[in-house]
């Protein structure tokens, strides 16, 4: 409406005299009938255009946000998040944040005693085995020292503390003494540990939905209160009934610790926590590309364990051999395409298309009945004489299998690109050529081929693009040998649950797609991305 | 006007022995499978170059040489091979009644220019030949999962009753075993349950912001779009990754709702781009008629807008539904037991080896895409007539 009324006024004002339209002009900005400046109402008409356009445009906008870029997001976080380490172990942590880790010996009994309260709660929780086997693709063992200790946490000596406690004063054994001392404010500055600890019982108990006042008392409460006695600038409270610890019968948790396993002595280990402590680590992109960050900073790893560099390699190199064979096959059938009369190019197009648009399950199930070694092309060849019974090739589970199949499946993407190119070439310039002198090879050479090059840009990125992030196919007949970086980040996903080192390779690989669609763009540019002719 | 045509001897130093080169190689083939290479190489030199020259000097009617010809190589086929090497026999014996021919009376030439020399002549065809054989490359998988879908036996291969064409050696038992396997049928329900549903939601959203986007000015137009396309983009393991972790947070992983949601969103840059293309010859004038003439935004859209883009935003559709039935990686992660589809039960069937009913499933698989893709076909060509464009 509010563009039809402008239009009329637009026009209005061109049917008046010029010495009425000299008037207005020197009366001012041109004005619209409602009597705005003619400028700002176009500018709000504008701006409702792009409103109603935004308007149409949103609820897609955010739905892709939500279900796709959000995702995403998330992985990025997860490559560089840890915060299992200080969740879990919050007071180790702590106690580790003035240990000098350069010596040769584990830290004092504090980071024990720190450490008795924390796997105390992660045992509880049943959290100890997560962090146990995050902390594992640090350093080898820390699954098994976790899931060992923890079924002997509760077998500590620690009752001694309590009993001595309970002794002198009796009332400590009642819960709602413990809530009553909790809830005073003087006291829990003067007894942090203990605050903290009880805080987190508390916590825990809520969330598994059972009653703080029911629950019977843990030796976490002792044992915390009697390191807060020990090492506090303890000012005498009140509330707190007189203990007299100087006599106590302690506990040595190191040696609590080392008689469970012993390689809770070990200062890698305790190096790698104090590594892995902050909330957020490079340490997941550091070994997607076979690096470790220890005490003395970032160090390759173990020969054995380097396999992402070389997968990255490989799936770079197969994947540049695809699109090359892919290229090669695909040039000479595009021309054959677009120089044939549109009839029988048509019929032609058909035997591309139909691959194209055939699930891709259902080719590589043909290229796993193809290739295998009772498969159809050995069957072929034995009885064909060349290839004895015994001695079948082995196209499959390899690279050869990966190759062959998926140059097949990614095929029509180099086609289908390069035939659009190439139907636009004019015959006539290389007929030209020929004319001119030019032998068949200078004309293809010097004459159609640059001019088919923006064809064999697009194809090959976009095979090369979807090439490297396959997963399906190097899966199926790829073995150990033919897989690519995708199938490890599935692995990791979901066989080794370590999410965050899937998170980081993904991370890398989605750059390096990025990068590539960024060239795509330039090269060929977005809006032409066509689908199937 | 008079043509002026060739009439030359025929060149007996040139085809003879070409043909019986090819014969040679033919004969060697077969004398390899009876385990007599030398042989087969011999007499199939020798045959052929027999026939070549008997057959073009005698000077006899050439329908009668070909018929004789290729009774001949049938007669040896069976004699050779029985059912199998009669067909081979006739297949072989077609090719030389026209190879022959094709040869000795220069047709080869008939279609192409005078002026080609000997040399372009024969770059023609070897092109020809060696296009011919990717074409084949494409096209082989396909056509061997769909005979060997009707395997009587649970092989992954053609097995010698097969061969023989034996009707033993056929059963239709996958394709019964797909019908009535309790898995399968449960597979193909989560299919039909989820690709609508997620195509109906990408097309939705889609077409209304595949408008929106094709207005004159929408600010950020470069960036919208790229968010838009990048399902496309964004490697599927990535995806799926991302929307294993996410979805696990949100507690949609493992849920009907999770995986549509994510093949929606897989779904969505077809419609975009489909629908776009198609708006990007839409006459805006039309909209303005009808608006002129009384019709609110509404109306417009529904009478006027809809059915001209209708082709762009069903092709879409149909994009997206083959996305949503054909994926597999995002469902994997997303989905969980009670959502498995169609190619994930193919996909775990392939990895652990269990039943060529994947190959039954396949080949009902092919018969889908190819109906999709004359559907696609169709009516980008209705959609290029509607816009006034004239199909080539």
């Amino acid at each position: 409406m509010r563009c039809r009324k402008l239009r009329m006024t637009v026009t209005n004002s061109f049917n008046r005299t010029s010495k009425e339209r000299d008037a207005v002009v020197s009366a001012g900005p041109m004005l619209a009938a409602d009597g705005t400046p003619l400028k700002k109402s176009l500018a709000r008409a504008l701006r409702v255009q792009k409103m109603r356009a935004l308007l149409l445009i949103a609820p897609l906008l955010v739905f892709v946000l939500i279900s796709f870029i959000a995702p995403i997001v998330d992985m990025l976080f997860r490559s560089v998040e840890n915060q299992i380490v200080s969740d879990i172990l919050p007071e180790t942590v702590m106690a580790l944040e003035t240990w000098d880790g350069s010596g040769d010996q584990p830290p004092a009994e504090m980071a024990f005693e720190a450490l008795y309260l924390d796997l105390f709660f992660a045992t509880e929780k049943k959290l100890h085995t997560r962090l146990g086997s995050r902390l594992n693709y640090e350093i080898t063992g820390a699954a098994s020292l976790f899931r060992k200790t923890g079924r002997r946490i509760g077998r500590f000596g620690t009752d001694v503390l309590t009993s001595q406690i309970v002794a002198q004063s009796p009332e400590l054994a009642n819960v709602a003494a413990w809530q009553e001392l909790m809830g005073d404010t003087e006291t829990r500055s003067a007894l942090p540990l203990t605050a903290r600890t009880w805080d987190r019982w508390t916590e825990y108990l809520i969330q598994e939905g059972d009653d703080v006042a029911t629950t019977p008392l843990e030796d976490i409460h002792f044992a915390a209160l009697y390191f807060d006695l020990r090492d506090g600038v303890f000012a005498t409270n009140a509330r707190l009934p007189a203990l007299d610890i100087t006599n106590y019968e302690t506990v040595r948790f190191r040696d609590e610790f080392a008689s469970a396993d012993d390689g809770w002595l070990d200062v890698e280990f305790w190096r790698t926590v104090q590594t892995y402590s902050p909330r957020y680590t490079p340490g997941y992109f550091l070994n997607a590309v076979d690096l470790k960050k220890d005490y003395d900073g970032i160090q390759p790893r173990p020969e054995s364990q380097q396999i992402y560099v070389t997968l990255f390699g490989r799936t770079l190199s197969m994947s540049l051999v695809i699109t090359l064979a892919c290229l090669l096959l695909g040039y000479p059938v595009s021309w054959l395409l677009a120089n044939l009369p549109a009839r029988t190019a048509n019929l032609l197009l058909i035997l591309v298309l139909l691959p194209f648009w055939t699930s891709l399950l259902v080719r590589t199930s043909a290229w796993k009945v193809m290739l295998q070694q009772q498969g159809v092309v050995n069957d072929t060849l034995v009885w064909l004489g060349f290839v004895d019974d015994a001695s079948r090739l082995i196209m499959m589970n390899n690279q050869t299998g990966t190759i062959i199949a998926m140059t097949h499946i990614l095929l029509p993407f180099m086609i289908l690109p390069l035939y659009s190119v190439m139907k636009t070439i004019p015959p006539s310039y290389v007929r030209a050529a020929k004319s001119l002198g030019a032998t068949n090879w200078t004309a293809f050479w010097r004459v159609y081929f640059p001019q088919s090059v923006p064809g064999i840009g697009a194809g090959s990125i976009l095979v090369f693009i979807l090439a490297i992030g396959y997963y399906i196919t190097p899966e199926i007949v790829g073995g150990t040998s033919g897989i690519f970086i995708s199938n490890r980040i599935a692995y990791h996903i979901s066989s080794s649950l370590n999410w965050g080192l899937a998170a980081a390779l993904g991370t890398i690989l989605l750059v390096a797609v990025l990068v590539l669609y960024w060239v795509y763009d330039r090269v060929v540019g977005i809006d032409n991305v066509k689908l199937g002719g | 006007m008079p043509t002026l045509e060739r009439h030359e001897r025929p060149n007996i130093a040139f085809y003879v022995p070409l043909i019986a080169a090819t014969g040679a190689v033919l004969g060697l083939l077969v004398g390899n499978a009876q385990g007599t290479p030398l042989l087969g190489l011999l007499g199939g030199l020798l045959l052929l170059a027999a026939l070549a020259t008997i057959s073009t000097l005698s000077g006899g009617q050439e329908k009668y040489w070909r018929w004789g010809i290729i009774l001949l190589f049938v007669i040896g086929g069976v004699a050779l091979g029985r059912v199998v090497g009669g067909i081979a026999g006739l297949a072989f014996g077609i090719f030389f009644a026209w190879f022959i021919f094709w040869l000795a009376k220069r047709r080869y030439r008939s279609k192409l220019p005078t002026y080609l020399t000997s040399g372009q002549v024969l770059w023609f065809y070897t092109f020809r030949i060696i296009v011919g054989a990717i074409l084949v490359f494409l096209i082989t998988p396909i056509l061997v999962v769909l005979p060997l879908s009707f395997n009587a036996e649970d092989f992954f291969t053609f097995t010698p009753e097969m061969l023989r064409f034996d009707p033993e050696g056929y059963s239709l038992k996958h394709y019964r075993d797909f019908f009535h396997n309790p898995d399968w049928q449960q597979a193909l329900r989560n299919s039909v349950l989820i690709a609508p549903v997620a195509t109906l939601l990408s097309v939705g959203f889609g077409t209304l912001a595949a408008i929106g986007l094709s207005q004159p000015y929408v600010p950020f137009r470069q960036a919208i779009m790229a968010i838009l396309i990048s399902p496309m983009i964004v490697p599927l393991i990535i995806s799926a990754a991302g929307m294993y972790f996410f979805y696990s947070r949100i507690g949609l992983q493992g849920t009907y709702f999770g995986v549509v949601l994510a093949h929606a969103a897989l779904g969505i840059p077809f419609v975009i781009i489909t629908v776009t293309a198609t708006l990007v010859g839409f006459d805006r004038s039309l909209t303005r008629a009808a608006a002129n003439l009384g019709a609110n935004p509404v109306t417009t859209f529904l009478r006027i807008q809809m059915p001209l883009i209708l082709p762009g935003v069903i092709s879409g559709g149909l994009f997206a539904f083959i996305t949503s039935f054909d994926e597999v990686v995002v469902v994997l992660f997303v989905g969980s037991a009670s959502q498995q589809t169609l190619p994930w039960q193919m996909f775990t069937g392939l990895r652990e080896q269990i039943s060529p009913t994947i190959l039954a499933v396949a080949t009902i698989l092919v018969v889908i895409s190819i109906l999709l893709l004359a559907t696609v076909e169709m009516l980008r060509r209705r959609s290029e007539r509607l816009r006034g464009i004239s199909p080539t």
